[in-house]
């Protein structure tokens, strides 16, 4: 098992390697540089000439925009993100990780509430629903699991802020702390203003993920009821509650564990698009932002994490896969 | 009712189980149940299992009605797309005092009228008409440049159904194609493209999509072409699940015995392929292609929505919910801007949600029922 995941870290690497070179050379081919940008109005006023405008790229690092300054700028990129410095970056004029692990939590709270929201509704629900197939519940399961998956983010968003912020008004509608209040020397007070704040955003996310739980949830429970150790647990005797509550919910956990280790990449990485809508300070944001700026260090950085995330949650999922389930064997 | 369900269930008997044994060794015919069934084929059997489903039924109508909507509903409605009203807000008035203090010192307050005529009729209220000679009628009324909404539904959905069924079918050809080599060849070609499934795999859609918006952007491409590269870069990025899914089944129908027999009759690894193992791969192909268009519509309509679709004049379904974003007026009071466009977004996702649940399940060999 040691040696299994000694080979999978080394081709996470390699992976990670490719993803890099492809991000850096894509975000290098971005039209209008930070730079540029920044500039704009000094250029076309004229106050700034082509040759400092020259300087101040060299400084940042784009001047060189030839393949082979690409390569370079590449290089220098890895040597410094290998030792731990993903850089400054250009728009928030902070190191890199100190962004991401500033802004991160605002995205990992809401997402890990969403999740355990989530959990609580779909496995119970999940679970009736496959225990009586074809019945009332599973049909209305269903269809709610449906409807709820095919959500597009952005709309439901709008349409809890159009519902509960304007027109009951019971919670407010973006941002993520009350700032015409004075919260100094309120710590509790506070913080339960950014709980009343995160609240839509929860239920978003809990509405357009929740579904897809309850679908998986009821064909894993499903795929156990119809094994030949529930049919031996029935011959023995055992009440129908024992069976579903003993022997079909444990396995039916087994799928269900190895997923959360999939989440990883969501729960850190935040929603770009819902914290658009929702006005959140979170990472999602925050690199959707440096992202229309050509802000290159910490684009990097961002996809970076969230690809490491990524590697990491597979690797993880697989792990606990083995660990959970005793009869998958290793093939390789 | 229920005679025919019971008529139904000796059907599938008979075609799920092996013939009863005393009908294969009686060689007289015997009053067996293949006397009283007729023998039905796999697909038929599929086609029956499916429309049996509510919920199939109700997504096949669904997407039946957006398909008719979006593409034969233009021609009944006398407006074009991104056409707009100019035909005028009528009067609108508005009213303010002021006080004037004439040479003795007295004050007045005078009552001040302005009436102003916009050009564009923007924001008619659902069911009026446009304010022309035999004006025409604004079925859902129009968004805040005078453009009718209904037409804009149509030429959304159209630019939805449209693009989905592309990218779906091109990133399928590329998934089955690289999936069945990885699958059937294995050792370096499975490690190769596998690796390259990984990588892709680790790199965020969103973002890259957004960077690619922003180089097609300067780059010149006409606006309206922007799109397609969008989609064609979504198919690039999205083949990997198919890829997945079919070098799967590849590697447990290598193993069957119908493949050593394809082995021995010396077939060669392209007939082994496209005509042996793809077509069993073909069921679960088909649920995963279903559901890609419904998550695919769900992308085009995200990609509008933050800007990278089609330009202003063109309509999209995203586009139109966007326009309530940052703008409390629209949010509020002119619902029928935003709301109906998501709700297009939604039936149709749901659409092929539901068909494509209700095609696993009719799909799937081992169902009961």
């Amino acid at each position: 098992m040691v040696k299994y995941i000694v080979k999978r870290i080394l081709y996470s690497i390699l992976i990670l390697f490719v993803v890099s070179i492809i991000l850096y050379i894509l975000v290098r081919c971005l039209p209008m540089d930070y730079v540029e940008r920044k500039f704009l109005s000094q250029a076309t006023q004229g106050t700034i000439s082509p040759e400092e405008l020259y300087r101040i790229k060299e400084l940042y690092g784009l001047a060189d925009s030839s393949f082979v300054g690409i390569l370079r700028g590449y290089w220098n990129w890895l040597i410094s993100a290998l030792s731990g410095d993903l850089g400054t970056s250009f728009l928030y004029n902070q190191p890199v990780t100190t962004v991401i692990s500033s802004h991160m939590w605002v995205s990992f709270g809401i997402a890990i509430a969403a999740y355990v929201l989530e959990f609580v509704i779909a496995i119970p629900l999940g679970i009736k629903a496959a225990t009586r197939q074809y019945g009332a519940i599973d049909y209305t399961t269903t269809v709610f699991a449906m409807i709820g998956i095919s959500f597009p983010s952005f709309f439901i968003a709008i349409l809890l802020i159009k519902v509960f912020a304007f027109q009951l008004h019971w919670f407010p509608a973006t941002g993520i702390l009350d700032a015409t209040i004075d919260w100094a020397g309120d710590p509790m007070g506070k913080f339960g203003n950014q709980l009343w704040h995160i609240v839509l955003p929860m239920l978003a996310i809990t509405i357009i993920s929740v579904g897809g739980l309850m679908r998986h949830t009821r064909t894993n429970t499903l795929e156990v009821l119809n094994q030949d150790y529930i049919r031996t647990a029935r011959a023995k005797g055992l009440s129908e509650r024992t069976v579903i509550y003993k022997h079909v919910f444990r396995n039916t956990m087994v799928p269900l564990v190895t997923m959360t280790a999939g989440i990883i990449p969501s729960l850190f990485g935040g929603m770009m698009i819902l914290e658009q809508v929702f006005g959140l300070p979170g990472i999602g944001q925050i690199a959707y932002n440096a992202l229309q700026q050509g802000d290159i260090p910490f684009i990097m950085g961002y996809n970076m994490f969230i690809a490491i995330l990524t590697v990491l949650g597979t690797l993880l999922s697989d792990i606990m896969y083995m660990i959970v389930d005793p009869r998958i064997k290793i093939s390789k | 009712m229920q005679e025919e369900e019971k008529i139904i269930q000796q059907e599938q008997e008979a075609v799920s189980e092996p013939a009863p044994e005393e009908a294969q060794a009686a060689s007289e015919p015997v009053e067996s149940v293949a006397d009283r069934v007729r023998i039905i084929s796999p697909f038929r059997l599929v086609m029956k299992r499916f429309f049996r489903s509510r919920l199939c039924v109700a997504g096949l109508i669904m997407f039946v009605f957006l398909f008719f909507f979006s593409f034969l509903g233009p021609v009944f409605v006398n407006w074009k797309e991104g056409e707009v009203d100019r035909s005028g807000t009528g009067d609108t008035a508005s009213y303010w005092e002021m006080e004037v203090t004439d040479e003795n010192g007295d004050k007045y307050l005078v009552y001040a009228e302005e009436v102003t005529k916009s050009e564009t009729n923007s924001h008619a209220a659902p069911f009026t008409y446009s304010n022309e000679e035999n004006g025409r009628l604004h079925v859902l009324g129009t968004d805040k440049d005078g453009r009718d909404i209904f037409v804009r539904l149509m030429y959304g959905g159209r630019l939805s159904i449209m693009l989905s069924f592309l990218v779906v079918l091109i990133y399928t050809i590329i998934g089955v194609v690289l999936g069945g080599l990885a699958g059937y060849f294995g050792k370096w070609v499975d490690q190769i493209i596998m690796r390259i499934v990984d990588i892709l795999n680790c790199i965020p859609s969103l973002p890259i999509l957004l960077i690619i918006g922003a180089i097609l952007e300067s780059t010149g491409v006409a606006a309206g072409m922007r799109i397609y590269i969008m989609m064609a870069c979504l198919a690039l990025l999205s083949w990997t699940g198919v890829a997945r899914l079919v070098r799967g089944q590849i590697l447990f129908l290598r193993e069957q015995e119908y493949m050593v027999a394809t082995e021995a009759l010396g077939f060669s690894p392209g007939r082994k392929i496209f005509r042996h193992l793809i077509p069993n791969v073909m069921p679960q192909l088909i649920v995963s292609m279903t559901l890609g268009l419904g998550s695919i519509i769900l992308y085009e309509a995200t990609l509008s929505f933050i800007g990278l679709g089609v330009p202003p004049e063109a309509a999209s379904w995203g586009q139109m919910v966007q326009s309530a974003v940052g703008n409390t007026a629209i949010l509020n009071y002119y619902v029928e801007c935003w709301l109906p466009a998501g709700i297009m977004i939604i039936l149709a996702v749901l659409a092929f949600n539901f068909i494509g649940d209700g095609l696993r399940d009719a799909l799937d060999p081992k169902m009961k029922r």
